[in-house]
């Protein structure tokens, strides 16, 4: 498999571990990750809050980049793929705005190109037992609550799986071993973006995420987004958890026995070594 | 921005939110279901329902002088579950655009934080989180807050002193000028 990959930029900067981790794990698993040449930003909530046709003429320059390679694009940060993939819709199904996005991105769009979240690819794409036939190490005793926060569900259009309820995450855990547990707040929101501009709300958000996956008997949160992930992190004051955040890309590297995963895990603000060592897992 | 009464004409208004919204809100009936799931609700002066309800009235003032707008974090929770398929964050987004250009941001930091986030956009074709960080606590002038998660983040490489930039930046800025100014 062939993919044309959109990291984006977090991903460049504080999600880093998520990129290395998303590319080692495909590599891995056969698949071909190829680094969009020369794309933008996506714009992300800035753009779509305060200028509608940015909004959708940054990802279209990224789409007219990929259409040259003709492979669906994936993309790990949850912004960026809801970004993408509403504006793939838009220019699918709107002929007036995508007239009027084309002129301003100057392109023509051909409509060939899926776009694939990372956790889709790994969850859905890749064939079930691929996975679980190159485990070397079995995650047991790693009880995780899975969070998939709201932009890869919502809205129900872009999300590829039941917004309300999602599985993937849950079943690409189970096939690494790993114990995920039943939880409710799955889909709740971590402020996003709030998390500089109204940081004592986000504080009260993310702790009482942290909290119900303490409730409901996990050891460590796993997110498929780099937003999430830091906020989870860093914005857990009024919580008293340690609990540590995965991206569960790191967490399938550590199963195919991936040895930069070690690097990846002393990156973290919240350090997560303590909790697999004590499960004999590094 | 303290006028209750109806602004101009209602049915126009609800017209203009319509179109540029993309959101069919004449059909709320008020159910809440979207407040009953809105994730900044708790926080915000109204809900999501009542954003609809006074733009109904016709208070447009209150509406975009609403704390709401600017909070909302577009978790799409509202749109998800709307049994009219009113999407609120489309609505929200339309509403800061028209605040935006009515002059009224009752919530100015998150603005600054835009403006901040597409400056670095507009300058380099990515985001250069340190400088747009640095950028947002001077424009906000709140320069102390996060020092630690700042240093943290640098020694543990996550914070890059120069930022990467795109090379096509010609295409970048044509793309900036020809949506400069444009709504919906
Ligand atoms: S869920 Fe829809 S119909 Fe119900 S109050 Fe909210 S916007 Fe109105
Ligand atoms: S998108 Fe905004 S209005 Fe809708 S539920 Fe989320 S925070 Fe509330």
């Amino acid at each position: 498999m062939e993919f044309s990959y959109y990291p984006g930029c977090s991903l460049e900067s504080s999600a880093k571990e998520y990129n290395q981790s998303a590319m080692a794990v495909a590599k891995a698993l056969g698949i071909t990750l190829n680094e969009i040449e020369d794309w933008v930003c996506c714009g992300a909530t800035s753009a779509h809050s305060t200028n509608h046709k940015l909004s959708y003429a940054l990802p279209a320059i990224n789409i007219s980049l990929a259409q040259n390679a003709g492979n669906d694009i994936v993309v790990p940060c949850a912004s960026c793929y809801s970004r993408l993939k509403k504006t793939d819709l838009l220019l699918r199904n709107n002929p007036e705005e995508r007239k009027e996005i084309e002129d301003i991105a100057d392109f023509n769009y051909e409509g060939k190109l899926e776009i694939v979240s990372v956790l889709e690819l790994f969850a859905k794409k890749l064939p079930k037992e691929e996975l679980k036939s190159k485990v070397k190490k079995n995650l047991s005793g790693l009880k995780l609550a899975c969070y998939y926060g709201c932009l890869t569900v919502r809205p129900p259009e872009i999300c590829f799986e039941n917004p309300e309820n999602p599985d993937s995450m849950d079943t690409v855990m189970k096939a690494i071993g790993a114990e995920p547990v039943r939880w409710s707040y799955k889909t709740e929101c971590c402020g996003a973006s709030l998390s500089l501009t109204a940081t004592g709300t986000v504080n009260k958000m993310v702790a009482r995420i942290v909290d119900m996956a303490a409730e409901a008997g996990a050891n460590a949160i796993v997110t498929a987004c780099p937003l999430c992930q830091m906020n989870l992190e860093v914005r857990r004051n009024e919580s008293n958890s340690n609990m540590p955040v995965f991206y569960f890309t790191e967490l399938i590297a550590l199963a195919l026995g991936i040895p930069e995963c070690k690097d990846w895990f002393a990156k973290h603000i919240v350090d997560p070594r303590q909790l697999l060592k004590s499960l004999s897992l590094i | 921005m303290q006028s209750n009464q109806a602004v101009g004409n209602t049915s126009s208004l609800i017209e203009e939110i319509i179109d540029k919204s993309g959101q069919p809100i004449e059909l709320c009936f008020q159910c809440q279901k979207c407040a009953a799931g809105c994730s900044m609700g708790r926080f915000t002066d109204y809900s999501p329902n009542q954003i609809i309800r006074l733009i109904q009235h016709g208070l447009i003032d209150k509406v975009l002088d609403s704390n709401m707008i600017w909070l909302c974090s577009s978790c799409e929770i509202c749109g998800a579950r709307c049994p009219n398929g009113i999407n609120m964050a489309e609505v929200m987004d339309c509403l800061k655009a028209m605040a935006i250009s009515k002059n009224i941001v009752s919530v100015k930091n998150v603005k600054k934080f835009h403006d901040s986030f597409l400056g670095s956009v507009k300058l380099n074709g990515r985001v250069h989180e340190a400088t747009m960080m640095m950028t947002y606590k001077i424009k906000t002038m709140d320069l102390f807050s996060d020092i630690d998660l700042g240093m943290k983040m640098f020694v543990k490489g996550k914070l890059h002193i120069l930022p990467k930039r795109t090379k096509d930046r010609a295409r970048l800025s044509r793309v900036f000028t020809r949506t400069a100014n444009k709504q919906k």
